[in-house]
């Protein structure tokens, strides 16, 4: 059906669809919505048979949910920026025990600075946590995805990280063509624990594992994640048949087939990225772009056969390592070291900086020149780093550097003294 | 111990004292009309105008929630740290600047919720600090969901469906129970009346609570009637744990005023071992 809705609701909607039996959260914008659109529907009877949970904390949410799955439940959670920080020993527990919980991140900043705007460095602190992450492009993918993530999950007893640019698509109401229950129940089957609790069969889960089989259990996860690999666009072909829509999969790409130029995103930025494609398509540049949607596991060969023409990949995301650089262009830079094209890494959009066409045409300008350094960032305002730079150098104890920003921005006023 | 300029000021005859407003900072506040943190704001002020306490020896460390901007509000120094870390944040700055009068102020999401534990703890040790907790029942800055100290029946919050059921958290008793050496309850419509209770909880050595009823009419239009309910406590403050546990365990949330005053000898910090005396921390800051 289609519906005009927020984001957030849109998600609600779709995680009802899966009926969970378990959901617990607590609020942190930009994630809020989603979990206050499940409370009210199941205040109203709109979802059964589900067990709505009042928590303390993020921690506590993520513990709860680690306990409902354990004992067989759908459970379904969702949080954001620093949420995932503070539930992050039970991020590595409930994978690391193979629980399929469905968590969605309606990714924000991290602080310091507090922040409470968009970027992604929230769900790829827990990259490597041994949870599937998968990226949305628009509110409809998120419908479709986070229903697909309950398949994906239980299929592997693996837990599934859902991401959403927080604000852009949590809170922006777009149109969204909602499948009907029965659809839904027909693509996800009830779930089936793969560790079940059986009174005849008693087991205490969370065995203590030292060296002699550790390394096992790690390569099994990953293993458990190349199988992911093969299940995730099988998954996707499953929905598009009875849903009627194409979405989730791996990777997906746009005018990418004879691109010279293509660019690597994540999340809503492809938006307005394939809009500057289009604009510079019909002045004839050869440009290009894919979307990674399937972020853990990384597809490397999805990677690897969408570049094979291109002569330049710009890997472009909303998120950083300090002291390395990008995240996501490290990966694809891995993925392409057999293959000799030159990957520009360029971070944007941090704590909600618009990533805007004028600034992506001027990237791509150089870009396609050749001329932009590996690590780039977007819209930086050089001027404000001289001089913060300029004030370390003269002042041994020249205070805190976001303060002193905001200072010469005028964001604040100077102090008294 | 050396003196800062401003308190060599304050010490000098003649000097003009420090006024309520010489507190506040330029910033306004983000709360909405109505709201009991603007009386705390205010009580604060004016306590520390009574204290005569220099700006730069009082440092204000909060958590995350709407409360919790209030460092930004005073001219003291002031720590915005993140979401239910005040207490232990505060522990660490206290023994490592004894001389500092430390205040930590949040919501009680912040510090009942998220916070919990540090608050046991926090009680338990014992350090010199003063706990000041906004309490409106509800996360303000998350747009009104139920806190610990929400009404189990209290069914306008949307993460608890139906109201969360259960039996709200009574921070007095267990901050008794956890051996907090000071308990106090005022109320934020009140800020006069906050005025003599404040300044008696910081005089007070070791941890002292108190309890705000700070109402947020914004996500729950009732707690107006706040204003009206309160009232005096009955009886004095007393000393004794045992007398104080049947009259917190029996408290409808609604008297205000000093409730206990315990006399146990508060944390401290042993800086001798560590070589260094409270003038050696000083001397950088010197002016
Ligand atoms: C780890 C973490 N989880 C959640 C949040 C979102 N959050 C910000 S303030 C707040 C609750 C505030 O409630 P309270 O402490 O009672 O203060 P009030 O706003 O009511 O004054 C929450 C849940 C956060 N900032 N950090």
């Amino acid at each position: 059906m289609l519906k005009q809705m927020e984001g957030s609701m849109a998600v609600a909607e779709a995680v009802a669809l899966a009926r969970p039996e378990v959901i617990c959260a607590y609020p942190i914008t930009p994630q809020t919505h989603i979990v206050e659109g499940l409370g009210e529907m199941v205040k109203s009877g709109q979802l059964e048979n589900c067990e709505y949970i009042n928590v303390e904390s993020e921690f506590a949410a993520l513990s709860v949910g680690i306990g409902s799955s354990a004992a067989g439940a759908r459970t379904y959670t969702a949080t954001a920026s620093q949420g995932i920080l503070f539930m992050a020993e039970a991020v590595y527990n409930a994978s690391g025990m193979g629980l399929p919980i469905v968590m969605t991140v309606g990714n924000r900043a991290i602080g310091a600075p507090i922040n409470i705007w968009n970027d992604q460095t929230d769900s790829m602190s827990m990259r490597d946590a041994g949870w599937i992450q998968l990226f949305c492009e628009t509110n409809q993918e998120a419908v479709d995805v986070h229903i697909q993530a309950f398949k994906i999950a239980e299929k592997l007893s693996v837990p599934v990280m859902v991401c959403m640019d927080g604000f852009i698509l949590t809170h922006a109401y777009e149109r969204i063509d909602m499948p009907e229950q029965a659809q839904i129940d027909q693509f996800l089957p009830p779930f089936n624990p793969r560790q079940v609790l059986d009174p005849a069969n008693p087991v205490s889960m969370g065995a203590m594992v030292g060296p002699e089989a550790f390394t096992e259990v790690r390569y099994l996860a990953h293993r458990r994640q190349m199988d992911a690999l093969e299940l995730i666009p099988q998954v996707a072909q499953e929905y598009a048949e009875i849903v009627g829509r194409d979405s989730g999969g791996l990777i997906s790409t746009y005018k990418a087939e004879d691109a010279e130029t293509l660019v690597i995103s994540l999340g809503s930025v492809i938006g307005t990225i394939k809009d500057v494609i289009d604009q510079r398509r019909e002045e004839g540049e050869k440009i290009g772009c894919v979307a990674i949607r399937s972020f853990r596991p990384f597809p490397i060969a999805e990677i690897r056969k969408a570049c094979a023409n291109a002569k330049r990949i710009v890997v472009l995301e909303k998120c950083f390592a300090v002291g390395m650089g990008g995240m996501v262009a490290s990966n694809v830079r891995m993925a392409l070291s057999t293959q000799p094209v030159p990957v520009y890494n360029v971070i944007a959009g941090l704590g909600g900086r618009p990533i805007t066409q004028t600034s992506l045409h001027n990237l791509f300008n150089e870009a396609a020149a050749d001329k932009l350094e590996g690590l780039h960032f977007l819209d930086l305002n050089q001027e404000v780093v001289e001089r913060e730079l300029e004030r370390q150098r003269l002042d041994e104890c020249s205070g805190s550097v976001a303060e002193n920003i905001l200072r010469d921005i005028g964001a604040v006023a100077a102090s008294k003294v | 111990m050396t003196m800062t300029m401003t308190e060599q000021m304050l010490a000098d005859e003649g000097c003009p004292a420090m006024t309520a407003k010489d507190y506040r900072s330029d910033v306004k506040p983000v709360w909405c009309p109505g709201c009991g943190d603007h009386g705390v704001l205010l009580a604060l002020t004016k306590t520390l105008a009574e204290l005569q306490l220099a700006p730069e020896k009082v440092s204000v460390v909060s958590g995350i929630g709407c409360s919790s901007r209030i460092p930004a509000y005073l001219n003291t120094y002031g720590f915005h740290g993140v979401h239910g870390r005040s207490l232990a944040l505060a522990t660490g700055l206290k023994v490592s600047r004894p001389d500092q009068t430390v205040l930590v102020a949040g919501g009680d999401g912040d510090g009942f919720s998220i916070g919990g534990n540090h608050f046991l703890h926090a009680c338990r040790r014992n350090v010199d600090l003063t706990y000041i907790v906004m309490d409106n029942q509800l996360y303000g800055m998350t747009k009104g969901q139920a806190s610990p100290t929400s009404a189990p029946d209290w069914e306008k919050g949307k993460l608890t469906p139906g109201g969360t059921g259960i039996n709200p958290f009574h921070p007095l008793v267990v901050a008794l129970a956890s051996g907090a050496n000071f308990i106090a309850r005022v109320s934020g419509t009140n800020a006069n009346g906050a005025v003599p209770i404040l300044k008696e909880a910081i005089e007070h050595p070791g941890f002292s609570l108190v309890h705000v009823l700070s109402p947020c009419i914004t996500y729950n239009r009732e707690q107006l009637d706040w204003k009206k309910m309160v009232r005096p406590a009955p009886v004095e403050a007393t000393n004794d744990p045992g007398r104080a546990a049947r009259r917190l365990m029996t408290d409808d949330n609604l008297n205000l005023g000093v409730l206990y005053k315990g006399d146990r000898a508060p944390y401290q910090p042993d800086l001798r071992s560590r070589g260094v005396s409270v003038a050696d921390l000083e001397a950088p800051f010197q002016v």
